[in-house]
């Protein structure tokens, strides 16, 4: 009930169009300079054919109220008029030139991404983000936050940011002009933040660029926006602008957290931890097809219980998530000892008697 | 089957004994009254079953989370709707329409192949047959949108996929043969005294159809064919990793999928081409240049597949000329739409039920060529691209443009079929309630999409939930409009007055000067230029 | 004949059958490509039905024909639709043709960083982006490090990593089969002049020549996949493999069909079927045969030659 009282007094602000923006009826102008020429392009095209639709559509009421039988209207007879017809072949036209030319200038604009001063590499899974900074030499998975994942069957109870959500968010300087790299590992996926105007496929096996320079600091949001599958509606995108500053710091902190991560595969863990730090790689990567229980979705995502891999030769397992197969992706960009955690933990979990696999086991089957 | 014995009669007899009983009549038909009927049946249950699924998904976007369906289940929902809305509704009525009323427009007995006729129709019930046994089988249906890029469709699709493959196969076969039809009949049947620019518009428009869909139907057929191949003989084209490209699906997607589109609008445009007029009482305004607007709406088609792959990665010039080539859509367009207005200026209006829906496809139709106009306006597609500002765009098109025009051509032609008028006055509340209700559902979806939802998604953030709460309550008016509409028809063939020869008093074309129930072979004589000339559009 | 009126003919079953005949074939089919073990069976059942419906349906149309309840209306009927079929077919073979231009002008350069794709080798390990001898871009390659950063891999698919170790040489057998099948577009021709000079016997001749010209087209070509095959180039060897067998295999296919229909014509022919001025099955099947020709003139220059 709430909600459609919301709805109602948005019906009746509709006239202003402030209200426009603050109730998500148009879209966003954003927070770059690409956006904003989309946002104005899009209004100027917007009244545009609002125009085009008054003159229209008030002709055509106007004849329907007036020129009507029960009013007494006699049908005239004409058919044909050369000059009004070139009249409205030509008219269009010159309208659709004058939209063309903003329209081409944005598009040569955004499409030239050579002024970067940084760049971020994307790649899409299904159904994750990667994130990689290659200069900094820090990489990391982006998956959609547990909070969301729970609630996804609890009408009641629904989180702040539901299915807009990651556990770890992509962090970007303000103010500098970034160049996105975008590919996929798998099938078709897109990169999309309304707020930055950037909007672009990830296709596997090519690389697709895009820029932008975010001009406020904040935590803006977005989502995959091609159909890639199951979970296509819930790999969104979490990106944190932060000042220059932050960003630094945020960059050496990550560096730390990396070699922290490389060491800790260099020593020998027990069962118990593997598991369960396998438990929370697993429900966070491997879930979503094989499922928490291990029940898989037969005949497309295999159960893991009772897998003959997941009880087979460690090798082959460790071949299998690291390389993929078909719809398995290969999960090579996790680190040595997360790899080692959840393949043991596959292996030892859902009542499956596998051996143990360690960090090393992995790194010498890279 | 006529036996060689036959000679003497040449085939004269047939046209005067009646249709064979039961059901083996429908099985072994040639005829294009009786084939007309089975497509116009079969689409009107695809249009069920597709709606059927539509309310799914209405009925799981209802509110955020999942409730009613798992992801897998609405991909496979969202998918198979769009494939058996276009594939088995739109494009078999307009057939159905085609085969029942272009050989009375142009004067012929029946379609020139007759056979051919019967199995480009029998195909159908397979093909659709096929393609929703996949729901039965293990990895279900297709879940790959009805545009099934790939490598979703081929690398990790379920084997089902192969046989969603061949039933495309099979839709392509009957589409190629259904155009080689119309066009042998349109240029080989035509009265002799008929001249090509005295033949009604929605011959012409049928006619311009039938190109794009030889043209377009054989690249669907080649796109699939790859597909199959890369997924069982090991084949490359659409896999980088042999120096294909997944675009490259699209590219070839779309060179059949842009005129696919039009191929559901243009014999649209030619219904309402009719019913204009009619009951404006005023000759159609601009008779060649609505024929030159459809061959260049037509022409045009072929060039601007692209506009629905702005965010591949295309290089600039590309994205710039398929602009263009978008945007020049408009002008014949809106030479069709200023002729409608036009022709209804100074006219003799009266709002019989088919007019109603005339004029309503004139306005709605309009809307979603606008919102076609500013997606072909590749900057600001970034923002529009797969939203629901998409869906909403064509949803206005299709919905309230192409089956808009064949309730409208159902209502205005079916006492030439069935002898019998419908109920006016259910019919107008049938009218206003659908009317209302399909705004309902989808005027929002404009929002949603400008506001960032994308489509193709199951469930949705909550800054959604208002608008998909509306859009999913007129979708549920909507569909329920649908059981008036089934009552209005059966209550027309059952109970029906009798009608004229000539219901509407403004009414033109060689059909109404048929018997009241056209008669089971039309023209038998081919009619006199006097009478062509009297019943043209081109006056 | 002409003043007749135009034949409808009355139901008929052939198109039922034909429907389930098709469906069934590809039922079988698609079982068979999934390791049914039944598809295969089911398959040549379809198959079966399919060729029973041609027989019955056409034997039906020569029928009616021979015994003249065909006036000259139904006979251009019949022409639009053999003219327009034909026009379908070759936009399925654009379809093709479409992907192998895309492949070699865009979609290779582009893996080799063309245009706007300057950072898509970053993916691939040493790619040379040449069109015959690509080489192959290895399932699971190692990407490239140094210029921006590892990236993971492009998912395992069924693709063969080898470099075709051999182009087929147009001059040789391809050049070949171009003249066997000009050649044997005009002695169908011939056949059709002799044809409208009433003289039997010359038709005969020409036809048998034409098929068996068709005939020695097929059989090289069959040598020449032998050849590639066993040099390295296969279906599976990317994309230059992936259209090479896809169009010299369908234009295969259509020369097969092709031969196929001149035999019936030949049969026909010797039946008494056609005389000079009503031989539409002949001209239709002609038709078909030079079409299939010019399908293979672009093939001998987008394929082979360039
Ligand atoms: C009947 C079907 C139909 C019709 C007629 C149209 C008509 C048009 N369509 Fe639409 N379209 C679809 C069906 C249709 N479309 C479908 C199904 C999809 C989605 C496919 C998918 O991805 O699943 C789609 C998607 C789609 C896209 C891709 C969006 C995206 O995915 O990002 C684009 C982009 O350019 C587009 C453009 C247009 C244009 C410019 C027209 C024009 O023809 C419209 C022209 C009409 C007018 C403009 C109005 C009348 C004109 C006047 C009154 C004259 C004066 C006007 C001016 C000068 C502005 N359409
Ligand atoms: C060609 C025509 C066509 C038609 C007529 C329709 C009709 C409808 N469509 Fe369709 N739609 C498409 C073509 C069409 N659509 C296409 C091509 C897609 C894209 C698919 C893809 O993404 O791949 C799509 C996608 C699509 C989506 C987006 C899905 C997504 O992206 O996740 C939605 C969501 O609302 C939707 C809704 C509807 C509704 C409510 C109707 C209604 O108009 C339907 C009304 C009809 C009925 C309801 C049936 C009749 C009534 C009964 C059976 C009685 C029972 C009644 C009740 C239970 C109330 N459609
Ligand atoms: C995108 C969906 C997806 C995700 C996510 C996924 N898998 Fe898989 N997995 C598959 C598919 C599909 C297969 C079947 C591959 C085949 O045999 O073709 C598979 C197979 C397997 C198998 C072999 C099972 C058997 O019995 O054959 C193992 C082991 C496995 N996956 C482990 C994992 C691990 C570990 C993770 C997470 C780190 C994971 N998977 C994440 C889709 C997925
Ligand atoms: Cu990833 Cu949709
Ligand atoms: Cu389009």
């Amino acid at each position: 009930m709430k909600r459609l009282t919301t709805l109602l007094s948005t019906l009746v602000g509709l006239m202003s169009t402030n209200v426009f923006a603050e109730y998500g009826l148009n879209m966003t102008e954003g927070v770059t300079s690409i956006s904003r020429d989309i946002y104005d392009l899009h209004m100027l095209i917007f009244w545009i054919c609002v125009a085009i639709a008054v003159l229209v559509f008030g002709a055509m009421f106007y004849s329907v109220f007036a020129h009507r039988k029960s009013k007494g209207a006699v049908a005239a007879q004409f058919h044909e008029s050369t000059k009004a017809e070139l009249l409205w072949t030509v008219i269009p036209i010159i309208i659709l030139v004058l939209m063309a030319i903003p329209a081409s200038r944005v598009l040569i604009d955004l499409e030239d991404t050579s002024k970067a001063d940084m760049t971020i590499k994307i790649t899409g899974h299904q159904w994750k983000w990667q994130y990689d900074y290659p200069t900094e030499g820090i990489s990391f998975i982006s998956n959609l936050a547990q909070s969301s994942k729970d609630s996804v069957n609890d009408d009641s109870n629904k989180p702040e940011n539901y299915l807009l959500e990651v556990d770890k968010h992509l962090v970007l300087p303000v103010d500098t002009s970034i160049r996105f790299l975008i590919t996929s590992n798998d099938v078709i996926h897109n990169w999309w933040v309304p707020d930055f105007g950037v909007k672009q496929d990830a296709n596997p096996g090519f690389i697709n660029d895009a820029w932008a320079q975010i001009d406020e600091i904040g935590t803006y949001r977005g989502q995959c926006a091609e159909l890639c599958g199951k979970d296509h509606g819930f790999m969104p995108i979490v990106v944190d602008v932060v000042s220059k500053a932050d960003y630094a710091k945020w960059v050496t902190n990550q560096q730390a957290i990396a070699k922290a991560a490389a060491d800790s595969a260099n020593k020998t863990w027990s069962k118990s931890e593997l598991m369960a730090q396998g438990e929370s790689v697993y429900n966070t990567n491997c879930a979503s097809c094989h499922k928490k229980d291990g029940s898989g979705m037969p005949p497309i995502f295999p159960a893991m219980k009772a897998s003959p891999v997941a009880n087979g030769a460690p090798a082959d397992h460790i071949g299998l998530v690291l390389h993929g197969k078909g719809g398995m992706p290969t999960f090579k960009m996790l680190g040595d000892a997360d790899l080692a955690a959840v393949i043991t933990y596959e292996r030892n979990a859902f009542g499956n008697t596998g051996s143990v696999v360690q960090p090393s086991d992995v790194k010498s089957a890279r | 089957m006529t036996t060689a014995t036959d000679t003497t009669a040449t085939g004269h007899a047939d046209h005067h004994h009646g249709p064979e009983k039961g059901l083996m009549r429908w099985i072994k038909t040639t005829n294009h009254k009786d084939i007309g009927t089975l497509y116009l049946w079969f689409a009107f249950t695809m249009v069920l079953i597709g709606g059927a699924m539509a309310m799914v998904i209405r009925m799981e976007l209802f509110q955020p989370g999942l409730q009613l369906v798992d992801p897998h289940f609405f991909n496979q929902m969202t998918t198979m709707h769009g494939l058996i809305m276009v594939f088995g509704a739109i494009m078999p009525a307009f057939v159905g329409l085609g085969n029942w009323l272009i050989p009375m427009m142009v004067g012929a007995p029946d379609m020139a192949l007759p056979r051919m006729n019967n199995w480009s129709f029998w195909i159908l019930p397979f093909a659709g047959g096929i393609l929703l046994s996949t729901f039965f089988m293990e990895g279900g249906a297709p879940a790959f949108g009805w545009t099934f890029y790939a490598p979703l469709s081929t690398t990790f699709a379920p084997d089902s996929t192969d046989f969603f493959i061949f039933a495309v196969h099979l839709l392509g076969f009957s589409s190629i043969m259904g155009a080689i039809n119309i066009i042998a009949t349109v240029l080989n049947m035509r009265a002799p005294e008929m001249k090509l620019m005295d033949m009604p518009l929605f011959v012409w428009t049928w006619l311009i159809t039938s190109f794009l869909l030889i043209g377009a139907m054989p690249v669907l057929a080649g796109a699939v064919t790859m597909m199959l191949t890369d997924r069982n003989f090991g084949t490359a084209f659409f896999d980088a990793t042999g120096g294909g490209d997944p675009v490259m699906f699209q590219h070839i997607f779309w060179f059949f999928g842009h005129p696919e589109v039009y191929i559901m609008i243009l014999p649209a445009f030619g219904v309402v081409s009719h019913i204009i007029p009619t009951f404006a009482r005023k000759p159609l305004f601009g008779y060649s240049s609505m024929v030159y607007a459809t061959a260049s709406i037509a022409f045009l088609s072929y060039i601007v597949w692209a506009h629905h792959m702005f965010l591949t990665g295309m290089p600039v010039a590309g994205e710039l000329y398929f602009m263009y080539a978008t945007m020049m859509i408009a002008v014949p367009t809106g030479v069709k739409v200023f002729n409608w207005i036009a022709t209804m200026w100074k006219g003799s209006m009266t709002f019989e039920t088919p007019m109603l829906w005339a004029i309503s496809f004139v306005f709605l139709f309009t809307i979603g060529g606008f919102s076609g106009l500013m997606l072909g306006i590749a900057p600001a597609d970034i923002q529009y691209h797969d939203t629901y500002f998409v869906v909403a765009h064509f949803h206005y098109v299709l919905v309230t443009g192409a089956l808009w025009s064949i309730i409208a051509a159902t209502f205005y032609w079916l006492p030439k079929w069935t002898g019998k008028m419908y109920n006016e006055g259910l019919a107008k509340v049938h009218f206003w309630w659908a009317v209302i209700s399909v705004n309902v559902l989808f005027f929002p979806q404009h929002f949603l999409g400008l506001a960032g939802m994308p489509r193709r998604i199951p469930d949705y953030a909550l800054q959604f939930a208002d608008f998909n709460m509306i859009s999913s309550i007129g979708g549920f008016a909507f569909g329920a409009s649908f059981i008036l509409f089934t009552y209005i028809i059966i209550d027309a063939i059952r109970n029906g007055e009798p009608a004229t020869k000539r219901p509407w008093e403004g009414a033109k074309g060689l059909e109404w000067t048929l018997d009241p129930k056209a008669e089971y072979h039309s023209f038998n004589k081919p009619p006199s230029r006097k009478l062509i000339e009297q019943e043209s559009q081109n006056s | 004949m002409s003043e007749q009126e135009y034949y409808v003919p009355h139901g008929t079953y052939w198109p039922i059958i034909g429907s389930i005949g098709i469906s069934t074939l590809f039922i079988g089919l698609a079982n068979q490509m999934h390791g049914v073990e039944w598809g295969g069976s089911v398959m040549g059942l379809g198959f079966a039905i399919l060729v029973f419906m041609m027989f019955g349906w056409f034997g039906q149309v020569v029928n009616e024909s021979t015994n003249g309840i065909y006036n000259k209306q139904v006979d251009r009927s019949f022409r639009w639709g053999m003219s327009w079929f034909i026009f379908s077919e070759v936009m399925f073979f654009a379809a093709f043709f479409g992907a192998l231009f895309y492949a070699r002008a865009l979609s290779v350069p582009w893996l080799g960083g063309a245009d706007n794709n300057i950072f898509t080798p970053d993916l691939w390990n040493a790619f040379s982006a040449s069109w015959h001898q690509m080489a192959f871009l290895a399932p699971g390659t190692e990407l490239q490090s140094g210029t921006v950063m590892s990236f993971p891999e492009v998912p395992a698919t069924g693709i063969e990593t080898a470099t075709p170790a051999m182009v087929v040489d147009p001059w040789g057998l391809p050049a070949l089969n171009t003249g066997l099948l000009l050649a044997s577009g005009v002695t169908l021709t011939f056949a059709h002049h002799a044809l409208r000079a009433g003289h039997r016997n010359q038709i005969v001749g020409w036809l048998v020549a034409t098929i068996a010209l068709g005939v020695a087209f097929l059989g090289f070509q069959v040598m020449e996949y032998g050849h590639a095959y066993a040099d390295g180039l296969k279906l599976t060897s990317g994309i230059y493999g992936s259209t090479f067998y896809m169009l010299t295999g369908f234009h295969g296919f259509h020369v097969t069909v092709g031969a196929i229909m001149l035999t019936v014509i030949l049969y026909r022919v010797q039946k008494g079927h056609f005389d000079a001025d009503n031989h539409f099955g002949f001209e239709g099947v002609a038709w078909y045969w030079h079409f299939v020709d010019v399908v293979w003139l672009g093939l001998f220059v987008f394929v082979y030659w360039l």
